[in-house]
């Protein structure tokens, strides 16, 4: 570390200790991995640097005396408008390193949510709304290309030949987190939750490790511009395939997970020499045009026989709607838009908060063009980025989205708390991090449990909300804007996401 | 995952007023720093303010177990006692009398698992170990392991 003269930044967080109910059992100090918690043997006294603290919470979770309380540091600088507090420290920051500041999750700047803005409908008098516990109420989604229109035979039986789909009890999946970038815990409690429920976890572009093969019919496998862990048996293990050409929280950039983290586990995965970095392009280097995207997208089909839906995921950006057209008509069975709040275990800090749109308007626009060109039924339509709740879910379906992913909402099941350190590698949850000391952490079976019973209880969510609507199926609210209202939104705003404004019939 | 909680959560149910700071405050009368000091030495482990778990977290680079009783099935601590200090109890623990203990540490020489402790402190001199928490439904440490890394069930 520099000299303190030149490089000052001050603490962020002040951790508040109660020495009075501190029995020095020291396992906040044993659980610290930033060093911002020490024991002092003289005074018998337990200390921090605070300035090490990132206010990951780890330390509150674990004091057996609820003595700890992480709080926002009083210091700041001078109240500047122009200049707030995370500016002034990133030019010092930069000022002393010279390099490009990472962060980890999503973007966690000012910008509208537009979920926020949006009102869902209820029945009343003139159309009856259901009960859920009473009646039944069909969740299950299914994701791939669908057929222009159905044929039936003399006996009534279905004539068409369909084309391969993905099964999901609920239009939830748990978003693309490779092993490498997650710990093999976290990526077995994502493994474990969606086989029991029934939905889809995704291997990120890091392989699959041979232990989660069995957990193949649940799992989305990845194909991405580093091709890691990518062959023959790796493509036909998994539920279907996704082409990652971009991540909402830092489009059109790759990815590098340093040689440091790369050790036996990841390497064997990842197939790659240990120790060395695994360094993901920018682009695919095979891809730079529609027509490159087409066939890698046939090679695929190719290697899984034609039985496997093959996907291309995106990040949300300026021309996404004409990007998804192109993608569609290159033979894609389904479209991922990951919008620009959504998560990452590293992403230079200038990208994630400015580069990208809103999965909002993505999605909204998306459907919309596919739907104009008549190619809506080609492909399903995947949302990411900021899912936070249930009604974000059946919001971002109403704009015409099939299903949606959920990474960051799936990490707090695990622990998350979303101190946006996960670069570091010291995730002291044991999530993004591969240091043995800390992965224990996790415990995969009852974070699974953790995991199930969040979808579980927003899938009963959203049953109750579909049934206030009148509707028995999430198939009917797909698309279906006109049970959403806009609030507090400009007459743009309401053009591009194509709802009316709240009061408007 | 080393944060022996499991320790504190045995203190705690093993000292007179179940409450966590009184516990660790009050100076208690069992207390016994020798062993608890001479453990901490051993094991690199706090000494929990020179109290005695009758659980131990040992460690091993990542690997760390909390150690404690298996209440075997044929303890060789009872073959081993030469008062008939420890019994077999109906319900499968194994229990050492500290009455009738005279310290001769055979116990502990004889234990596979090393689990048995020396409580010696002002007044009190005894073998030491777990007890299964006879006034829980499951010990405190299960309770209190934050990452259910301790289980209860019969083998």
């Amino acid at each position: 570390m520099p000299n303190k003269t030149d490089y000052y930044i001050p603490a962020k967080f002040f951790v508040e200790r109660d020495h009075d109910r501190c029995i020095r059992c020291q396992a906040c100090v044993r659980q610290c991995p930033y060093e911002a918690t020490f024991y002092d043997a003289i005074d018998d006294k337990i200390t921090n640097i605070h300035a090490n603290c990132v206010n990951c919470k780890r330390c509150e979770f674990i004091c057996p005396t609820d003595c700890i309380t992480v709080i926002e540091h009083r210091s700041k600088f001078v109240k500047n408008h122009t200049w707030p507090d995370d500016l002034i420290e990133n030019v010092y920051e930069q000022a002393s390193f010279g390099g490009i500041k990472l962060t980890g999750m999503g973007c966690d700047k000012k910008y509208p949510v537009y979920f926020d803005h949006i009102l869902l409908n209820a029945s009343q008098v003139t159309n009856p709304s259901i009960d859920p516990l009473r009646e039944p109420m069909e969740l299950r989604t299914f994701i791939g290309r669908k057929p222009e229109k159905l044929e039936f035979d003399k006996h009534g039986k279905l004539a068409t030949k369909t084309h391969p789909q993905i099964e999901l009890a609920t239009p939830l999946m748990f978003g693309a987190m490779s092993l490498g970038s997650i710990s093999y815990n976290a990526f077995k409690t994502l493994a474990l939750a969606a086989s029991k429920l029934g939905t889809a976890s995704n291997t990120g572009e890091g392989g699959l490790h041979a232990d989660f093969y069995p957990y193949g019919k649940t799992i989305i496998v990845q194909c991405a511009s580093g091709r890691f862990g990518v062959s023959a048996e790796y493509l036909n293990a998994g539920a279907a395939v996704e082409i990652k050409v971009g991540q909402g929280a830092k489009p059109g950039i790759g990815g590098h997970l340093p040689g440091e983290k790369v050790d036996t586990l990841i390497s064997t995965t990842r197939m790659i020499p240990e120790g060395t970095d695994a360094i993901s392009p920018a682009p695919h280097h095979d891809i730079y045009s529609i027509e490159d995207l087409k066939q890698l997208i046939d090679a695929l089909k190719e290697a899984t026989e034609f039985k496997k839906p093959v996907g291309v995921k995106i990040a949300a950006v300026h021309n996404v709607a004409a990007i998804a057209s192109g993608i569609v008509r290159a033979g894609a069975d389904f479209v991922t838009i990951d919008g620009f709040r959504g998560g990452t275990g590293a992403a230079p800090w200038q990208t994630r908060n400015n580069v990208g749109i809103p999965i909002e308007l993505a999605i909204a626009q998306v459907d919309t063009r596919l739907r104009d060109e008549g190619i809506r039924h080609l492909a399903s339509v995947i949302a990411a980025g900021s899912i936070r709740q249930s009604s974000d879910l059946m919001k971002i379906i109403a704009l015409g989205a099939d299903a949606a992913y959920i990474g960051t909402a799936a990490l707090m099941t695990m622990g998350c708390t979303l101190c946006q350190t996960c670069y570091t590698g010291r995730c002291a949850w044991g999530i993004t991090t591969q240091n043995p000391y800390l992965t224990k952490r996790l415990n995969p079976e009852r974070c699974s449990e953790r995991l199930i019973n969040l979808v579980k209880a927003w899938s009963h969510e959203m049953k109750e909300m579909l049934g206030g609507m009148g509707l028995n199926s999430i198939e009917s609210l797909r698309g279906n804007r006109l049970h959403l209202r806009g609030v507090g939104l400009t007459d743009t705003d309401l053009d591009i996401l194509g709802i009316l404004p709240a009061g408007r019939q | 995952m080393d944060c022996r909680l499991c320790e504190v959560g045995c203190i705690i149910e093993h000292s007179p007023i179940k409450d966590i700071i009184k516990a660790f405050k009050d100076k208690p009368k069992a207390k016994t720093p020798d062993s608890a000091a001479k453990r901490a030495a051993a094991f690199g482990v706090s000494p929990n303010r020179g109290m005695l778990s009758r659980t131990i977290v040992e460690a091993n680079g990542p690997l760390q177990l909390s150690a404690m009783c298996r209440h075997c099935d044929k303890p060789e601590c009872l073959h081993a006692c030469i008062t008939g200090a420890i019994s077999k109890k109906a319900d499968g623990r194994v229990i050492i009398d500290p009455k009738r203990c005279v310290a001769c540490w055979s116990c502990i020489m004889a234990c596979h698992w090393g689990v048995i402790e020396r409580n010696e402190g002002e007044g009190v001199k005894h073998s030491h170990k777990c007890d299964l928490c006879p006034d829980r439904e499951t010990p405190a440490c299960v309770d209190i392991c934050p990452n259910s890394a301790l289980l209860y069930e019969e083998r």
